[in-house]
């Protein structure tokens, strides 16, 4: 089930005019700042169907730029994230894209800082919720509406297991896991859904692990 | 999780309880949260809607196009006024459904229910129901638990989106969700409920999605207006005692059918319908530019 809370239904509370185009919009912007784990200095959204077709009717350019600066659904800043994005020094780019798209509003963000950059593909499935669907190349996902960790592993075995291990050892229960690989042997993503925060001191015991790359939060 | 209206309506059967009732329960199991906690957030969504019912009444909002704004406040003061034809409680209804969606045209602070785009009808109906039932702050924010009790289940089988399912998706579903939240603030069976939610969405089956310019204008605020009208209607339809013929499930089903068959032009593209009128597209040229 796609739904699981009352609230995904009545809410979010948010700056109009549409909860697909402008709350779900900025919520894949936020997601994406979450896992830059930083504000890119440039950023570039391809836009495919629906969000294409309508993106400046809907302020779904206003919300994904907001999204990328931090701001959440209901920050009047939003409405102004264009003049914001200069203050901030925020290099962005629309680009149209005519490919069809596996849902109707779908984004590929791609941020750049410092030669660092990292690209994934939202959707926004209507009443503001969204899905992270790609990153960097990995299939996933991920509804960004719970507190979630990524993990870029080495693929090889005990490496899921061990950072199962440090979660029970914190007494930290799994809501959701995924893992993807876009080669046998090679790199590998687990995501994990889970349902408290996660402290940092946890986050550095996961990248001490052997076989593990790199680890980022994402929460609310 | 009920994942079924008829699940939903069994449930309440069975344990003798109201559709808020069984939705407030899951989403404490599920989500291991308190029932003050969930009251208070529910009541804070409660309070957004109300400032912007009341805004949208009083003030004459403008949204930054210029194409909708002020019809709220000026449908108020018409009932005022004068002793209408559709009745003054219907007609409350339908000005502060316009209401809302007008200050989420204007880019102002609304709830989603389910969609921005839908936001006018729960509310709207809300608001001019206490007119009458004058129910107390505990049973309007259990007016919002039905609504959204009713709106998870379409969400999960159908869709909320209009570029998914057209419009029969978003104000659809709010209409039928509106409806199933009257008849348990009016007194009525949690079966009742169900029975309006699938009287509401079959009269809203085809609805496109065909905003003007692309916008969430025109024709979205009106449709919300109509929306609740629709929503009261079908309330008294299901406290008379009269069924749908097809089960609401059935009925839900059936809009996600038509949504998959829907062309895209007129799944929230502004592409067909409404926007691609002579004058849909002057006012597109009007507001974008010929470039667009």
């Amino acid at each position: 089930m796609k739904y699981r809370s009352v609230f995904d239904i009545i809410g979010p509370v948010m700056i109009g005019p549409s909860s697909s185009h402008t709350a779900g919009a900025a919520r894949i912007g936020l997601v994406a700042r979450q896992l830059f784990r930083d504000q890119p200095e440039k950023v570039s959204f391809h836009l495919y169907g629906s969000f294409a077709k309508t993106y400046q009717g809907h302020g779904t350019d206003v919300a994904l730029i907001g999204g990328i600066l931090g701001f959440d659904t209901s920050d009047p800043r939003l409405t102004n994230a264009v003049e914001e994005a200069q203050k901030n020094e925020l290099a962005f780019e629309f680009i149209i894209e005519n490919e069809v798209s596996h849902h109707p509003n779908t984004v590929k963000i791609v941020m750049e800082k410092n030669g660092r950059s990292m690209s994934l593909m939202g959707i926004s499935i209507g009443g503001g919720k969204v899905e992270i669907k790609e990153l960097n190349g990995f299939e996933l996902n991920l509804s960004g509406n719970h507190p979630a960790i990524l993990v870029v592993h080495e693929d090889k075995y005990g490496a899921i297991a061990s950072v199962a291990a440090v979660l029970a050892g914190k007494k930290i229960n799994i809501g959701h896991m995924e893992v993807s690989r876009k080669e046998e042997g090679k790199d590998a993503l687990m995501v994990i859904e889970v349902d408290q925060n996660v402290e940092q001191e946890t986050l550095e015991e996961i990248s001490a692990l052997d076989h593990i790359t790199q680890v980022t939060k994402v929460h609310e | 999780m009920f994942k079924t209206a008829e699940e939903l309506v069994q449930k309440a059967e069975r344990e003798g309880i109201k559709i808020s009732e069984v939705m407030i329960r899951q989403e404490m199991k599920v989500h291991d949260r308190s029932r003050e906690d969930i009251y208070n957030q529910m009541e804070r969504n409660l309070d957004v809607m109300e400032r912007a019912v009341n805004r949208g009444i009083t003030e004459s909002v403008r949204s930054v196009s210029g194409l909708t704004g002020g019809d709220g406040k000026k449908l108020h003061e018409y009932m005022m006024l004068n002793d209408t034809l559709s009745g003054n409680l219907t007609m409350d209804a339908v000005a502060k459904a316009m209401s809302t969606n007008e200050v989420n045209a204007a880019m102002g602070t609304i709830c989603a229910t389910p969609t921005a785009g839908a936001a006018g009808v729960v509310p709207g109906t809300l608001f001019a129901v206490k007119e009458k039932l004058n129910p107390t702050r505990d049973e309007m924010i259990r007016y919002l638990f039905v609504s959204g009790a009713f709106g998870f289940i379409t969400a999960n089988n159908a869709s909320i989106s209009g570029a998914a399912g057209g419009c029969q998706a978003e104000v659809g579903s709010a209409t039928g969700m509106a409806a199933a939240a009257i008849v348990e603030m009016a007194g009525g069976t949690p079966r009742q409920s169900s029975q309006a939610m699938a009287m509401a969405l079959k009269n809203m089956l085809g609805l496109v999605c065909d905003p003007v310019a692309g916008l969430v204008e025109v024709p979205c605020v009106k449709r919300n207006a109509f929306g609740a009208s629709h929503a009261l209607v079908a309330a008294d339809l299901a406290l008379a005692g009269i069924e749908s013929r097809i089960p609401c499930d059935e009925v839900i089903d059936a809009m996600y059918r038509i949504g998959e068959n829907m062309p895209t032009a007129l799944k929230e593209t502004g592409d067909g319908g409404l926007a691609a009128t002579p004058t849909g597209n002057r006012y597109k040229q009007e507001i974008f530019g010929a470039g667009k």
